[in-house]
């Protein structure tokens, strides 16, 4: 697996990480030494083995059904680099209309 | 008597506090001073709690001489890494993202030892966000190792086990996902014990791989390690992934010997090509000394452990990059403006992760978009599945395993950091638990040609701590291991 400069850019936008050219160009060697060796997972475990994500079996972990204090608007919303009128403030996402 | 005070341990302290020989305002003064005279070599703090220590200690005094009962922390100062949150105190993770953030809750862990009554000295340095394996990924300073100052101490509790092992505090909370906990502990020559996944709360522990992820105490020595884990374990309903049952109590049974004893010895660990001799003498001498003590030594199989580097780099970093996906600039941390939302994201992330975060944040990305997932994330889950059955197979053979903790002893500042693929492969010995989940520690076993720690991990099956903690302090009991740092480049412990 090998990682070209435009393969590197598109997951960066993914991602959501401004890159400069520089780490574009070292993540891309780096990035495909990485998933060789990752790629030896192939090697062995067949479709039929089931994955695990837990030692532990867990399954449907519900709480009861009782309200309950949370944490108070105000404190959430303490730590934001901006907020307004006890909302988080961000930049538009839409674009202006025509 | 302050510098004999910080060399004392846990159970030490509790001895001296219980006979009103000493109070926990001394306890905490007599610490926090030597922090004080140790950090501009150390750099194992990146925040000191002085007057809230001096607040907590003065509280627990006042309980003690009522007569109200002391737990067994109670006093006991306690680092934690700076991964937990604390309420209104800085909480970096690390990293320069969360410059700043006071968060406005305390983790499980946090106030599990707020109730136990420890006194919480400070939050320790890491690697950002907990990846890397030598501390050097830390945003903010590099921690030091006080065997050898132009050595790293470990990662990613970098701060954690150095400040252990520099006697700045007797106990420390590190977390443990791929080995971060048991390497920095073999290479500072203390204690780092990793509990099963879902043992301790990952409640308020900010999120790297979450299925990996497991908060995990250090100590000077094995008794210490487990009253420490007894009081953060434990269900917790705030934690999904948390095991609904009790935790046991470690410190029965814990001097009971190995008399009977199955020890496996996992054979493919040393056939590892970049195990070192020291590491590996070592590890055989105390194989050795398990035998003498009556235990039976078998030679077990991990076949798929080989894999689990592999897997590792897959799983870890999948689900990294999702979880760091919640540092967008909109609801802490740093922000970088721009004029639409997705550029203000990406610009934040890109000024506010360092590069071996961005780099893990990108495998994983790769690794969980479209058409890759089955062949990467999917098919490392299924491995982790072998690895989990090896597991199994080997402790039908036998009660717990014994291997190195990491293949090599502490390394100088810079000679991996260049090469990530190097670095990852540091946690050969520890990932293969790290993914079974099953429980595993790392303990002192003496020091190498070059005067530095070797750790050698026990290993014990899904819940068999109690075993594995038992095994750890018959080997420590044996070794007598003397954890003063020492050598000509060690810090100078005043």
């Amino acid at each position: 697996m090998s990682l070209s400069t435009d393969d590197v850019r598109h997951v960066a936008r993914l991602a959501r990480l401004a890159l400069t050219d520089d780490e574009v160009e070292a993540l891309g060697g780096q990035l495909s030494n990485i998933l060789a060796y990752a790629e030896k997972v192939g090697e062995v475990a067949a479709e039929d083995v089931p994955p695990t994500s837990h030692p532990y079996p867990l399954r449907n972990v519900y709480r009861t059904d009782e309200a309950r204090a949370s944490l108070p608007p105000e404190d959430a919303i303490s730590t934001a680099p901006q907020a307004e009128d006890g909302r988080f403030h961000v930049p538009r996402i839409v674009g202006e209309e025509a | 008597m302050g510098e004999l005070l910080v060399t004392k341990t846990a159970a030490g302290l509790r001895n001296l506090l219980d006979a009103g020989d000493v109070s926990a305002v001394e306890v905490a003064q007599a610490h926090l001073d030597h922090i004080e005279a140790t950090d501009d070599q150390l750099k194992a703090f990146l925040v000191v709690m002085r007057e809230s220590a001096l607040t907590k200690a003065r509280e627990v005094d006042a309980r003690i001489a009522d007569g109200a009962g002391a737990g067994l922390l109670a006093g006991i100062p306690v680092a934690l890494k700076d991964i937990f949150t604390t309420r209104a105190v800085p909480t970096t993770c690390g990293s320069k993202i969360l410059e700043g953030y006071r968060p406005p809750y305390d983790a499980t862990v946090t106030s599990r030892l707020d109730a136990a009554d420890a006194v919480l000295l400070g939050k320790t340095n890491m690697d950002e966000f907990a990846m890397g394996s030598s501390g050097e990924n830390s945003a903010y300073q590099l921690t030091t190792n006080p065997w050898d100052l132009e050595r790293v101490p470990g990662g990613s509790s970098s701060g954690s086990g150095a400040a252990v092992a520099g006697f700045q505090t007797p106990l420390a909370v590190g977390t443990d996902t791929g080995g971060s906990v048991r390497q920095p502990a073999a290479f500072s020559g203390v204690v780092g014990a990793k509990p099963t996944y879902g043992r301790v709360s990952r409640y308020g522990m900010i999120a790297f791989a979450s299925s990996l992820d497991q908060a995990s105490p250090f100590a000077r020595t094995v008794t210490d390690a487990a009253w420490m884990l007894e009081a953060i374990a434990g269900h917790d309903p705030m934690d999904s992934t948390s095991i609904p049952e009790p935790f046991p109590n470690l410190r029965e049974g814990l001097e009971a010997g190995v008399g009977g004893m199955r020890i496996g010895v996992v054979r493919e660990f040393f056939e590892s090509e970049g195990l070192e001799p020291g590491v590996r003498d070592r590890t055989q001498e105390a194989i050795q000394r398990l035998s003498k003590l009556g235990a039976q030594i078998v030679e077990v199989s991990l076949p798929h452990a080989v894999y689990g580097v592999s897997a590792y780099y897959l799983i870890a970093p999948s689900e990294c990059s999702s979880n760091l996906s919640r540092f967008d600039g909109v609801r802490y941390g740093l922000r970088v403006d721009a004029d639409s939302a997705e550029e203000m994201m990406a610009a934040t992330r890109e000024a506010g992760f360092g590069a071996e975060v961005k780099r893990r944040i990108m495998i994983g990305t790769y690794a969980l978009s479209a058409g890759y997932y089955d062949a990467y994330y999917a098919q490392a889950q299924r491995v982790r599945t072998l690895i989990l059955r090896d597991f199994a197979a080997a402790f039908e053979q036998c009660d717990a395993l014994i291997s190195p903790t990491a293949p090599t002893t502490a390394f100088r500042f810079g000679d991996k950091s260049d090469d990530p693929l190097a670095m990852y492969l540091n946690d050969i010995f520890t990932i293969p638990a790290s993914l079974a989940g099953t429980p595993a520690m790392s303990l002192p076993a003496g020091l190498d040609e070059k005067g530095l720690p070797v750790g050698v991990q026990v290993m014990g099956p899904v819940l068999g701590e109690q075993v594995m903690f038992r095994v750890a302090r018959a080997l420590e009991a044996e070794i007598a291991f003397d954890p003063t740092p020492r050598g000509p480049n060690a810090l100078e412990l005043g």
